[in-house]
């Protein structure tokens, strides 16, 4: 019993009461951890959604100036990174990844429950530091997500370059390095705390959507910091690194020079593209194990779902050119970039294929999950059909930062990510907090959800074909616009629907969470560890730790009393050739 | 024995091995986490020498380093930290070995070929402030050529503070019998990679 997994189960398994501050505060305990990611996440995706919510009010009629210019990018470039950085990102691996990853491995805690804590605790300062800059001199910053240089680099190059486009950049340096925190334990505790029996191929696809995720955080942030470093020297210490000669602001010539602008966007995107797949693959490990359990059948090929998210997480470190295609590149390693990107579809298309083969002919348990797991299958194609337009660098040419490629990353990041936190909040909820949220409000909120997302999004395809760019202040007044405007005026009433449904969503969470009916230990007859533990889980999960001796999608097998055979369920000869894709 | 035979006894070790229950290569969580961590600041320091690489293949000339930099000096201070990683090495053999003692002594010359390194650094750097380097340019040519070196070599002396603060912490540990071996063994991954680390700065800054 002198394992890694067991001693550090035995550490765990002696814990006096603790007080008020240890328990809810500075816990070790990673679903406490989890809890307070959740939340402080939840947080930012209201105020990220308001932003957006602002956004669309303005668009709907910018004649009437509900935002002054400076103000609308602001308010553009606060949401794409509250959403992309302090909602998408911290949620999956902060809330998603702390609760899951002991409780589906079947240990104890995290390897370094300390570190753990020490990320959440520098999360919670970086999150304050841009909070704080809505309210200094100048405003956030405004150049965008993507604070491309030489814009964000030049204190006075535009309204949001001043103080708040400094405060953007240390605030994601901070939120970097607790990331980096974070992806140390994940990666560490999946490869030396897995249950005795939990091969890496049994492990549930969850766990390998988070574990891929880690490697790539760990290899992608390290460069944003790099990068957010030169820009904070340049902003601050004088120095050129993105600012070329000779630029001129304001009239006067900027006293920096021999500077490199390209050299933030390659460092930016080489950072960016597998940050867009850290915000997806999870997801799609989510949305497998979700769409297993209610269509009561294993996922269908499992090891090649492991291998494509493999595959695309090595894929999206070559394909980072496509988002620079129009800054002259020179079109040999232009086409080069399609083609690296065109193969992402590849792994790609065999995971939609997989979740569709898996619900095909299956007898499905329609819970809001599975809805919600089915709406990002959807997500998915659409917006990955969009990517394919984008990878052609002839026809990019035209639609890069056009309201297409808008369209394409909401589809295929922004909405399909959040369904999955939505299938996974409504699956795991009763783990979490012990009780059960309410299915009927629940439907609702899915019905709402999906036909608002597609009403916002889809007609912004149109929108980008027809030349309008992103981050215009004022379309209604370029005359070939003119005749797109009630189109715009729709999207706006289709985001308020959007908006106003995620508040059921809210009332459910908090309402459940007060007040739900109490949930047993495995309310939907899954496979996967965490259902064999109490719900809430004790700290510490369980009183022994479990072993396991069967891969997690036993569904169905024939023979079996049940519709399932959770991990821990031996291998009994009647069924124990049921399955042999569990074993390598 | 057949080759048949060895290759199924080594597939079923590696199977064995990641069969969950154990760590798969044997790496307590500790030293697996520093392995990881390392290779995560080597990727910060890849986009910082990229940075300098792309700024230098981007400006019209770049500096000769020896009419400016007293080459021979830094490789003194390259083989001084050479020479300490091979202290370090000692330590922890020594630890490895259960004598506590030259353990720690091996340290402690670690800590002081770390100190004259970060001193020689220190005497490096306002030698070039003095002849009038700065962040924002320097009298011999493009700015890229002084910024980036106090960004990179500062970076690196950073690590190298650090490690002074963390092989001492451990020294001291050691000494008290409070660490195991394993510690000395994580701490020594750290400044050997501190170490590689430099003969590629150096490399591109002094050298190339
Ligand atoms: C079939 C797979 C995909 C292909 C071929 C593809 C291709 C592209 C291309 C070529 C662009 C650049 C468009 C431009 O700026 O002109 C782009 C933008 C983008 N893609 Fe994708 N993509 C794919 C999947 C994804 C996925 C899975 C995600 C996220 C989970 C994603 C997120 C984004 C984002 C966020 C942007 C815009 C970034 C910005 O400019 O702000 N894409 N995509
Ligand atoms: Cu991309």
């Amino acid at each position: 019993m002198d394992t890694p997994a067991a001693a550090a189960h035995e550490a765990h398994a002696a814990h006096p009461r603790e007080s008020f501050i240890r328990h809810y505060i500075f816990s070790l305990d990673h679903k406490t951890i989890g809890k307070q990611y959740y939340f402080v996440t939840l947080f930012m995706a209201i105020v990220g959604g308001s932003l957006a919510m602002l956004m669309r009010a303005h668009l709907a009629s910018p004649e009437r100036g509900i935002l002054d210019p400076g103000t609308y990018l602001q308010a553009a470039t606060m949401h794409g990174t509250v959403m992309i950085f302090f909602f998408l990102t911290t949620i999956l691996t902060g809330a998603f990844g702390n609760v899951l990853i002991p409780l589906m491995i079947g240990a104890g805690d995290m390897a370094f429950p300390f570190l753990n804590m020490l990320s959440f605790w520098t999360f919670f300062p970086s999150v304050l530091i841009l909070l704080a800059s809505f309210f200094v001199p100048g405003g956030p910053a405004g150049n965008g997500w993507t604070s491309y240089a030489p814009l964000s680099a030049v204190p006075q190059a535009s309204p949001g370059s001043g103080l708040g486009q400094t405060l953007w950049a240390v605030a994601i340096l901070i939120l970097m390095i607790s990331s980096l925190f974070g992806s140390l334990n994940f990666l560490t505790t999946i490869i030396n705390m897995r249950a005795r029996g939990l091969s890496m191929g049994r492990l549930p696809l969850t766990i390998w959507g988070i574990f891929i995720t880690a490697i790539l955080a760990l290899l992608s942030f390290p460069v944003l910091m790099a990068a957010l470093t030169m820009l904070l020297f340049d902003r601050t210490a004088g120095t050129s690194f993105f600012i070329p000669s000779g630029l001129l602001v304001g009239g006067q010539i900027v006293p920096h020079n021999g500077g490199e602008a390209l050299l933030w966007q390659h460092l930016f995107w080489f950072f960016g593209h597998p940050e867009v797949y850290i915000l997806i693959l999870g997801p799609m490990g989510i949305v497998s194990d979700v769409i297993s359990t209610f269509s009561r059948k294993p996922i269908f090929g499992y090891t090649a779902m492991v291998l494509s998210l493999a595959a695309i997480g090595f894929l999206s470190f070559l394909v980072w050119g496509h988002h620079m295609f129009v800054s002259g590149m020179n079109p040999v390693l232009g086409a080069t970039f399609t083609i690296s990107t065109m193969i992402i579809a590849i792994p790609s298309a065999i995971k939609t294929f997989n979740w569709l083969t898996t619900l095909w002919q299956a007898r499905i348990q329609f819970t809001t999950a599975l809805l919600f797991a089915v709406g990002f299958v959807s997500l998915f194609v659409t917006g990955g059909l969009s990517g394919i337009f984008l990878a052609a660098s002839p026809v990019d040419l035209y639609f890069h930062d056009t309201y297409f490629v808008v369209a394409h990353f909401h589809f295929v990041m922004a909405a399909a990510a959040l369904f999955a936190i939505f299938a996974g909040t409504y699956y795991w909820f009763p783990k979490m907090f012990g009780r059960m949220m309410n299915e009927p409000l629940g439907k609702i909120h899915f019905v709402l959800t999906f036909l608002g997302i597609y009403g916002t999004f889809y007609p912004m395809h149109f929108l980008g074909t027809h030349g309008m760019s992103r981050r215009l202040y004022t379309p209604s007044t370029y005359p070939f616009l003119a005749s797109v405007q009630p189109l715009d005026i729709f999207i706006s009433g289709a985001a308020f629907v959007l908006g106003a449904a995620q508040l059921i969503f809210i009332f459910n969470f908090f309402s459940s969470m007060l007040r739900g009916p109490r949930a047993e230990r495995n309310p939907w007859h899954a496979n996967t560890l965490e259902w064999t533990a109490d719900s809430p889980p004790p700290h510490g999960n369980w009183p022994e730790p479990p072993v396991v001796y069967r891969w997690p999608y036993d569904y169905s097998v024939p023979g079996a009393a049940e519709d399932y055979l959770p991990q821990t369920v031996p291998a009994a000869p009647a069924y124990a050739s049921g399955h042999g894709g569990g074993e390598q | 024995m057949t080759t048949g035979a060895a290759d199924a006894r080594e597939r079923g070790d590696l199977t064995a091995r990641w069969s969950g229950g154990r760590s798969p290569w044997d790496l307590s969580w500790g030293k697996l986490m520093m392995w990881l961590f390392l290779i995560s600041d080597a990727m910060t320091f890849a986009a910082l020498l990229v940075g300098l690489w792309v700024a230098r293949l981007g400006s019209p000339a770049w500096p000769n380093r020896l009419e400016i930099m007293n080459l021979q000096f830094v490789a003194a201070m390259t083989v001084i930290l050479i020479c300490s990683s091979t202290t370090m090495a000692l330590a922890v053999y020594a630890a490895r070995q259960g004598a506590r003692r030259q353990a720690v002594w091996f340290l402690t010359a670690t800590i002081a070929a770390g100190c004259l390194f970060a001193g020689m650094q220190a005497t490096e750097w306002s030698h070039f402030i003095r002849e009038g380097a700065r962040l924002t340019g320097n009298p011999w040519g493009v700015p890229a050529f002084s910024f980036t070196f106090f960004v990179i070599t500062g970076l690196h002396g950073a690590h190298v503070l650090g490690g002074i603060v963390y092989l001492w912490i451990m020294a001291d540990r050691i000494a008290r019998g409070l660490s195991s071996a394993e510690g000395l063994e994580i701490a020594g991954l750290y400044w050997g990679f501190v170490d590689l680390v430099w003969v590629f700065i150096w490399s591109s800054i002094y050298l190339l």
